[in-house]
């Protein structure tokens, strides 16, 4: 180990300096050596303390993080592509056929959204932000296993540009990268990001797909009043249900909160305030029970559809949520609500996680701003009695 | 301006300065990148390149015909009613427009629907009568109707090219792109055709022409 790093610091990193062959792209040799390791650069004027746990550790919490939903996800994959046709095959074969459909999408994913990252890092002179590196494991997570791959590659590079560098990059994104990737491929190819989509039914010579096979996910079918062919608590509990790559499974997307929560890279006051706002707005539609998704009970809205993954992952982004505690509260709260808002009562939009995670993202600036007039105003009330005493 | 002269020298048609007029809303003083103004229109027509042609030509008729009437007028408008004399002189060549087009391209005055009528509330045309028309001779003033219908045009037809080639893979209605990309698995964006993405797209334009002309970047 301490040869190459040698290596890297004494032959290689000359090119990259000032007067090196290579300067032009320092920037880019920068992000890759502090990948693994912490340069050995100290600050030589002032005090300044600083973390071990910089962004880059950050962002790696989360995709560790994302590990089991992934491979969860690729497993499933598999499962109901055979579960579709009917054959029976043992968990490996299931996991490599999902394997093989997954890591294609997590690839494009990550080199496109690096490569327009790294383009400008070196055109804007600044240093590679890491952020990416959650965005570009997030998105595939968020798609259907069929959507194909030049649609990845397209949504990545709008929800890069568009959604992060043309605000300044990391850390100045008013809406979440990932989600803004899935919100374009639902916008511009709604045909593939919606129906009978969720599962790989490629046919191979001789195989034919199970008689009354529904690819619907469980959302879908509440959507067209089918109560009756929802799977068990259970299989959704576990995920063993069509939907995107990352969202069925809420058993691995809990593993990845308490990852999250033990790190301190998540906040558990949004996951919590979001599963409470679900439930709240669930136990209000149940009062009045017009139809039969209305009258479901409330929790199944937890397990079902996106809803654990997004306030897992998706609410909790240190950038694009709200910032003070109190605002935190309030904008987790308002995203369940939305969701089983939009998911109850909208028949066009089957899965609210989306639009409401990105409503919100909007209006979190609004609820810092006002979090904080409140907390000045309560403070400036608190002062006034004492002033008047002295004056008296 | 020149006119209070005491002797008055007799301007060339094409001075540069008039040139300037024509140049100017092309480039950095664009009423739609730089103004930021008639944006309701953009997102609403340029769907297609055909309805942003003909709304280009019919906004750059309605304007110039407007500044020079209203310059011709402007020494006798009595200036608390100056506002409701522009709108009655929009609101004529607005309807001549709109009869000219049912005439003669009846497919797009229907596509074009209530925007035709709304013409009228474009502010490029009601700013350009306030600060220019108002106080300029007739000449310089058609130039300036005819320079920012065009800068305005140019927005559109930009705009119009993107939404159309992306979201219908046409441009005038012609398929341009070809078969057998679709073939292979290319689908038309739908994104494109929802008003939102022509938000995106000047946006994308108004970046473009900053990161060319810094001066134009406002520092706050």
């Amino acid at each position: 180990m301490k040869a190459l790093i040698q290596f890297v610091e004494n032959k290689i990193q000359p090119n990259f300096e000032k007067g090196g062959k290579f300067h032009k792209f320092h920037r880019s040799f920068e992000a890759f050596q502090t990948f693994l390791y912490v340069k050995g650069d100290v600050t030589r004027q002032g005090s300044h303390i600083r973390d071990a746990v910089d962004m880059k550790r950050t962002m790696f919490h989360v995709v560790i993080a994302l590990t089991p939903v992934l491979l969860f996800g690729m497993w499933n994959a598999g499962l109901q592509h055979y579960r579709a046709l009917g054959m029976d095959v043992s968990f490996w074969n299931e996991f490599w056929f999902g394997f093989l459909r997954v890591l294609p999408i997590v690839v494009v994913s990550y080199v496109v959204g690096l490569a327009v990252e790294f383009i400008f890092a070196e055109i804007r002179n600044h240093e590679v932000n890491e952020g990416f590196l959650v965005s570009g494991m997030l998105i595939p997570l968020i798609v259907p296993v069929t959507t194909p791959l030049w649609m990845v590659a397209l949504a990545t590079i709008f929800a890069v540009i568009i959604g992060k560098e043309v605000f300044g990059g990391t850390g100045m994104n008013i809406l979440n990268p990932a989600l803004l990737a899935r919100a374009f491929l639902f916008f511009a190819y709604p045909a593939f990001m919606s129906g009978e989509i969720w599962i790989n039914t490629t046919l191979r010579e001789g195989q034919a797909l199970v008689d009354g096979f529904s690819g619907a996910t469980p959302l879908a079918m509440l959507a067209a009043n089918e109560v009756q062919n929802l799977p068990s608590v259970l299989e959704m509990f576990l995920g063993t249900i069509p939907g995107s790559i990352g969202e069925t499974s809420t058993l691995a997307i809990l593993i990845g909160a308490l990852i999250l929560i033990a790190t301190g890279v998540g906040s558990l006051r949004i996951i919590l305030s979001v599963v409470v706002g679900g439930l709240f707005m669930g136990l209000l539609l149940n009062l009045f029970s017009v139809n039969e998704f209305m009258a479901i009970p409330p929790y199944y809205h937890l397990i079902m559809g996106g809803f654990a993954f997004g306030a897992v992952f998706m609410a909790t982004d240190p950038v694009t949520a709200s910032q003070t505690p109190r605002g935190k509260y309030i904008y987790g709260f308002l995203i369940g609500v939305l969701t089983v808002l939009i998911r109850v009562l909208n028949p066009a939009y089957p899965e609210g996680m989306m639009l409401a995670i990105l409503l919100m993202n909007v209006f979190a600036p609004l609820i810092d701003h006002y979090v904080v007039e409140a907390n000045m105003k309560r403070r400036l009330k608190r002062m006034k009695p004492s002033t008047v005493k002295v004056q008296a | 301006m020149s006119d209070n002269t005491n002797k008055p020298k007799k301007e060339e048609l094409f001075s540069v300065k008039n040139r300037k007029l024509l140049s100017n809303p092309m480039g950095k003083d664009n009423p739609i990148t730089v103004q930021v103004l008639g944006i309701c229109s953009v997102l609403a027509i340029t769907v297609q390149l055909k309805t942003s042609l003909v709304m280009a030509i019919s906004v750059m008729a309605v304007m110039a015909a407007s500044n020079v009437i209203i310059s011709l007028l402007r020494n006798t408008i009595p200036p608390r009613i100056r506002i409701i004399v522009q709108l009655i002189v929009v609101a004529s060549l607005v309807i001549l427009v709109d009869q000219v087009l049912k005439a003669f391209v009846y497919d797009v005055s229907r596509q074009l629907s209530v925007f035709v009528g709304l013409i009228i509330t474009n502010c490029i045309i009601m700013g350009r009568l306030e600060a220019f028309a108002l106080s300029n001779k007739p000449w310089p003033s058609f130039l300036d109707g005819i320079g920012n219908a065009a800068g305005y045009g140019a927005v559109l037809l930009t705009v119009g090219f993107f939404r159309e080639l992306l979201g219908s893979g046409t441009l005038f209605g012609y398929q341009v792109i070809p078969n057998f990309l679709y073939n292979i698995g290319y689908v038309n964006n739908g994104f494109m055709i929802l008003p939102p993405m022509a938000l995106i797209v000047v946006g994308v334009i108004i970046w473009i022409q900053r990161y060319k002309n810094p001066e134009l970047v406002d520092v706050s």
